[in-house]
């Protein structure tokens, strides 16, 4: 519907899709030929982001809360320290702060000056956390925006938006999941979805994971 | 710019948030080459992410409402690298490179992309934080013509300093050439009646990320 649907722009209007390659495709030729870019480091950049960092990261990190109190307490005080204490991770950015969802406390981040988003953690965000809709509509509307996700938390939930307009990244701890007791580190990081770790979704239930 | 289209809280009418199941991290092959572009040029380091930023919120409106999220960041790339020298319009015209490039100090090179981590921002304090958690602030009513962070929903509000996140470079300065300027950064939070009035939930709150030139003692 709106001019916004980036995926829109990417697949269904044909015209933007050729107008844009070439475009693309020219001005890398111009930067490389000039001996600005080098077109093997543009693939070593596009490797990292489409197979190196995503959601799985933050998936285990917040397995690794659920799983091991120490290691929760540490990733609530300082949670750039905590992740990059953990062997196998890449550092991530110095500014990393993560908050906690209990039953009185739901949080949800956005960007709505533009995109700001916890790459390391997280991966590249999806189409919908950069579209005007939810940039808009997070911080005047957050049940509203919830109930697009399909997400309807008690009344008596008090609601948290972190506007990330500075360079602090913002992950959201979930709430875990009943039924959970005892469950492995990698059991756990399967419930943990990516949006539950925006806010703008809940960790799954062993129920749903079942299905 | 300041007040330009990109400061988009609180706005009505963009509908609904539709999620997009199974999404793939590129929608098509050019949007990956334009991030890589966007983080190889800036690697160049002859203007900051501020900066960087500061260009795609000066595209044209109708061009910014228009465009996806990467032909933005294409747009602002060709812009950048035009009011810096480093391409002429006559070469985005004709597709190709018409004269040699002009010597630069740092390219980025695929051993680099490999390593590339995200830079650091904070820098050593040059005095002490003017707030603490706890206090209660108000934003400035400021409306520079120049690029800044303090949202338009949150300016002239008052709220509660919940964190002080140590001192960074300062968007504001970075983006027009004046350095790091650093500046104590704040998480402050405010009631949605503060900013959106009596009608709005009392169980919802918002905090933005506030510099200290943004803030005066409420």
């Amino acid at each position: 519907m709106a001019a916004d649907h980036d995926h829109a722009h990417g697949s269904d209007h044909g015209s933007e899709l050729s107008e844009m390659q070439l475009r693309v495709r020219a001005l890398e030729t111009i930067l490389t030929e000039k001996g600005y870019v080098d077109p093997k480091a543009l693939d070593a950049i596009v490797e990292n982001v489409e197979t190196k960092i995503g959601p799985h990261i933050g998936a285990r990190i917040v397995a690794r809360a659920w799983a091991d109190p120490e290691f929760k307490r540490r990733l609530l005080a300082d949670a750039s320290e905590a992740v990059n204490a953990l062997a196998g991770y890449d550092p991530v950015a110095a500014h990393l702060i993560a908050v906690e969802n209990t039953p009185r406390l739901h949080n949800i981040v956005v960007c709505t000056l533009c995109s700001c988003y916890p790459w390391s953690v997280l991966g590249l965000p999806p189409v919908w956390y950069k579209s005007f809709a939810y940039r808009s509509r997070a911080v005047i509307d957050p049940k509203g925006v919830l109930a697009d996700f399909g997400v309807a938390l008690p009344p008596e939930t008090e609601i948290r938006i972190w506007d990330s307009t500075a360079e602090t990244r913002f992950i959201v701890l979930p709430m875990r999941p009943a039924g959970t007791e005892g469950w492995s580190e990698e059991r756990l990081a399967a419930l943990v979805t990516r949006d539950s770790m925006i806010g703008t979704g809940l960790a799954q239930t062993p129920q749903e994971t079942a299905r | 710019m300041s007040n330009t289209i990109h400061d988009m809280g609180g706005m009505h009418g963009f509908g609904p948030v539709e999620p997009e199941l199974d999404e793939p991290v590129f929608h098509a092959p050019w949007e990956g080459r334009v991030l890589a572009m966007q983080r190889a040029t800036g690697a160049i380091g002859l203007w900051t992410i501020d900066g960087g930023r500061a260009s795609l919120e000066n595209l044209p409106p109708l061009a910014y409402l228009a465009s996806s999220y990467y032909r933005r960041w294409f747009l602002g790339m060709e812009r950048r690298l035009v009011a810096h020298g480093l391409i002429g319009e006559d070469e985005i015209a004709a597709g190709r490179s018409l004269r040699p490039g002009i010597g630069l100090n740092r390219t980025l090179t695929p051993g680099d992309a490999q390593n590339w981590r995200y830079p650091h921002f904070d820098r050593p304090a040059p005095g002490p934080a003017r707030f603490t958690a706890g206090d209660r602030v108000r934003t400035r009513n400021i409306n520079p013509t120049t690029h800044t962070r303090l949202p338009r929903y949150a300016r002239d509000k008052t709220g509660t300093v919940e964190a002080v996140r140590g001192c960074h470079v300062f968007p504001d300065s970075a983006a027009i050439g004046a350095g790091d300027n650093p500046q104590f950064l704040y998480t402050v939070v405010f009631s949605a009646r503060e900013l959106w009035g009596e009608e709005a939930d009392p169980a919802v709150s918002v905090s933005i990320e506030a510099f200290e030139p943004y803030l005066t003692a409420a």
